[in-house]
């Protein structure tokens, strides 16, 4: 089954009552709202900063996946590590990145979370275990795996416990066709790393569609389980799906100190990149995964389990508009770097024309609140 | 010259098409080259005019396709491989370095590698440090490659011609601020050959040695230094590997200065060759020392003020000249 030409209903799980379909608290929904809502309104704001100019070099929006940064990362704890490609400002969100940090990235600032030296392409938030943000396609693999090694390892090896720990590792259906991605998999079946490649399986790369450019894309786990991983496939526009799905298998992995491998089916409603006329799909399939918008879905859910009603959606919306403005302001606010920056944080240590380094302010200032 | 003008991109389009008319063992692979006529547009029309066993759209694989198009060299095809960006290619390092360029000395002179590899080079448009690779400090460091790196559209055309027919593996930076620059390009065959340096404009105290876009930095910094007084010579060197040491020593003698502008990171780079060579044939012509002028030796920012200050810009190279020249 495709995920391109066949997509899942959009109310493939929306008959059963909430209840029945998720162990969530009312809490926990409304915040995964609140993050959707949040990545939605942030990315839109971003396509249009990019048109005014005010955001350079390539910029991917996430609208359309944000149920599988939200669920899955409500389905790992915070002290887990999470890895992604390029397409990340929804990750950093997820995770719990204040928003004015990421747009001030974005325009270059020093108050971006990479004081504005990373991009778009390239977040990184410590104190939210976020470790990229990586642009070239496939390279946070075998990170992943890395990261996944040193949490077994401090568990297990310096601890002297269990391993405690799981990592989530993002990436697109293209970079399936990466070299690196296999050694990636070999070596974390063979060294038994928990560590999670989460497939966001949109259907494309670029302009290829993934029949066009992965063999076996109807069944893609299938490349995982030539090295001995467990695979899912995963219906990626429902946050409640995801998180259910996603719980069992971050357990699992947690619990059998395994890796595992996510097909997660998703969409990406806008271009790839911000210079792309999508001539390579039809209007008629961006319709049919826009009916199963994931905003949408959660909040119909809501409001039939009666989480939340008509006003209550709409406020919770406005107050992430008006978030997302804040951040446009801050960032606004910031000051491009100093010239002396670009000499800072090439080595740790000082020496020629190198002056060391030193934290950006999304680190000190969650010292300073801690 | 040639009355019509064309883009870069559409230059270097119109050599593959030419070559690719003349002879069919070539053919052009990499991502997104054919339904999407291109990343950036350079092979548009190419899936129409020459079919899917000719134009093919390849998985992100470098490794894997050029590896590939690599020993459909040895057999005696002549690919041609995109590579989106030329900071794709370290994925595919092995291959490109350990393969192509070392096949022909490890056999002995019986496999040969034909192969043109292109794609864009070069920092300038905030892609952050691991998109803006200047591949050519590297590269340049390895011999039985050759290294092309045209300025303008008339070069784009003539030049990748010449890498396509050349028996020996060519690696071709293309600027991807460059692509819609407009020029006079001849409609026929053109051929431009390697290892021919051009002086793109005369002058007499300086002479100011550049490859690819800095070239363009050149030229602008040689007519603010013009309002001043100082007369700047500015020499395109074109190829890397061969260098034409023969112009720019030529011009040397003559302006007794040299300042190299090279927009790779100056530890081990063209610029430093460049710099070593004309020490070595004009150390009693020089009035000082040979200047370079280079990317910061940082990787590559995003943030727009400080990458601006990261290139080999205009200002900056004046300043070189004016430093060696002596002048305040
Ligand atoms: C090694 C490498 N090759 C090519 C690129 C250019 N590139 C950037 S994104 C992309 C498509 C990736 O598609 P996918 O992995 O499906 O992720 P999506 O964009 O759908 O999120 C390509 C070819 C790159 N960044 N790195
Ligand atoms: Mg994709």
């Amino acid at each position: 089954m495709s995920s391109v030409t066949d997509p899942a209903p959009p109310a493939a799980s929306g008959g059963r009552p909430l209840a029945e379909r998720t162990s969530a608290t009312p809490a926990q929904l409304h915040e995964w709202l609140r993050q959707m809502l949040l990545i939605r309104e942030f990315e839109v704001r971003t396509m249009q900063a990019y048109q005014d100019k005010k955001i350079g070099g390539f910029c991917h929006i996430y609208i359309g996946q944000e149920a599988v940064a939200v669920g899955c990362t409500a389905a790992v704890q915070h002290a887990d590590p999470v890895v992604t490609a390029y397409r990340d400002h929804g990750h950093a969100l997820a995770r719990g990145m204040d928003p004015k940090y990421c747009m001030a990235e974005m325009f270059g600032r020093i108050g971006g979370c990479a004081k504005g030296k990373g991009g778009s392409m390239h977040m990184f938030d410590k104190p939210n275990n976020l470790f990229g943000g990586h642009g070239i396609v496939g390279a946070q693999t075998p990170l992943g795996a890395g990261l996944a090694f040193a949490k077994k390892y401090q568990d297990e090896v310096i601890e002297g416990g269990v391993n405690k720990h799981v990592t989530l590792c993002f990436l697109g259906d293209g970079a399936l066709n990466q070299g690196g991605f296999y050694e990636a998999m070999n070596l974390a079946s063979l060294f038994d790393i928990p560590v999670i490649f989460v497939v966001e399986n949109n259907g494309y790369s670029m302009g290829t569609s993934i029949e066009r450019g992965t063999s076996m894309s109807h069944r893609i786990i299938a490349k995982g389980e030539g090295c001995g991983i467990k695979g899912y496939e995963i219906e990626g526009m429902d946050v409640i799906t995801v998180y259910e799905e996603m719980k069992k298998v971050a357990d699992t992995a947690r619990a059998e100190s395994r890796p595992a491998m996510v097909d997660l089916r998703t969409y990406r409603f806008k271009g790839h990149s911000m210079s792309d006329p999508r001539k390579y799909r039809t209007r008629d399939e961006e319709e049919h995964w826009e009916t199963g918008d994931p905003i949408t879905r959660l909040r119909d859910a809501m409001i039939g389990g009666g989480l939340i009603d008509t006003d209550g959606f709409k406020a919770l919306n406005k107050a992430q508009k008006v978030a997302v403005r804040e951040a446009i302001t801050w960032a606004e606010n910031s000051p491009e770097p100093d010239l002396s920056e670009l000499y800072t944080d090439v080595y740790v240590e000082k020496f020629g024309p190198y002056t060391g380094t030193s934290m950006p302010q999304i680190v000190t200032d969650a010292e300073e609140s801690r | 010259m040639s009355e019509r003008i064309i883009e870069f991109r559409d230059a270097l389009r119109e050599a593959m098409s030419q070559e690719m008319h003349r002879d069919p063992r070539v053919f052009l692979l990499g991502e997104e080259v054919a339904q999407y006529d291109g990343a950036y547009k350079v092979s548009r029309g190419m899936l129409e005019e020459f079919g899917p066993r000719r134009i093919i759209d390849t998985p992100i694989s470098e490794s894997g396709f050029a590896g590939m198009a690599i020993g459909a060299a040895m057999l005696g095809l002549r690919p041609i491989v995109e590579f989106m960006s030329w900071s794709f290619s370290l994925v595919a390092a092995d291959p490109i370095l350990n393969n192509a360029p070392k096949m022909l000395y490890m056999s002995g002179g019986q496999f040969g590698c034909p192969i043109v590899i292109r794609g864009n080079d070069g920092a300038g448009g905030q892609l952050g440090s691991t998109h803006s690779w200047c591949v050519e400090g590297m590269f340049s460091n390895v011999p039985g490659l050759k290294m092309a790196i045209p300025a303008f559209p008339d070069d784009a055309k003539g030049m990748l011609a010449t890498a396509i027919r050349d028996d020996d593996p060519v690696f071709f930076l293309e600027s991807e601020r460059l692509l819609a620059m407009k020029g006079h390009v001849p409609e026929g065959d053109h051929y431009v050959p390697f290892g021919k340096a051009v002086v793109r404009r005369p002058g007499t105290d300086v002479t100011l040695v550049s490859f690819g876009r800095p070239v363009h930095f050149c030229l602008d910094a040689a007519e603010e230094l013009a309002k001043e007084g100082i007369s700047c010579e500015v020499i395109d060197g074109r190829t890397i590997r061969p260098l034409d040491i023969d112009t720019i020593v030529e011009s040397v003698r003559k302006t007794n200065g040299c300042v190299v502008v090279d927009q790779s990171w100056s530890f081990g780079s063209p610029g430093s060759e460049v710099a070593a060579q004309v020490h070595a044939h004009c150390f009693d012509d020089l009035d000082n020392h040979v200047m370079r002028v280079h990317s910061a030796d940082v990787p590559t920012p995003y943030a727009a003020n400080l990458e601006q200050e990261y290139l080999p810009n205009a200002r900056r190279i004046a300043e070189a000249v004016r430093s060696s020249l002596y002048v305040a």
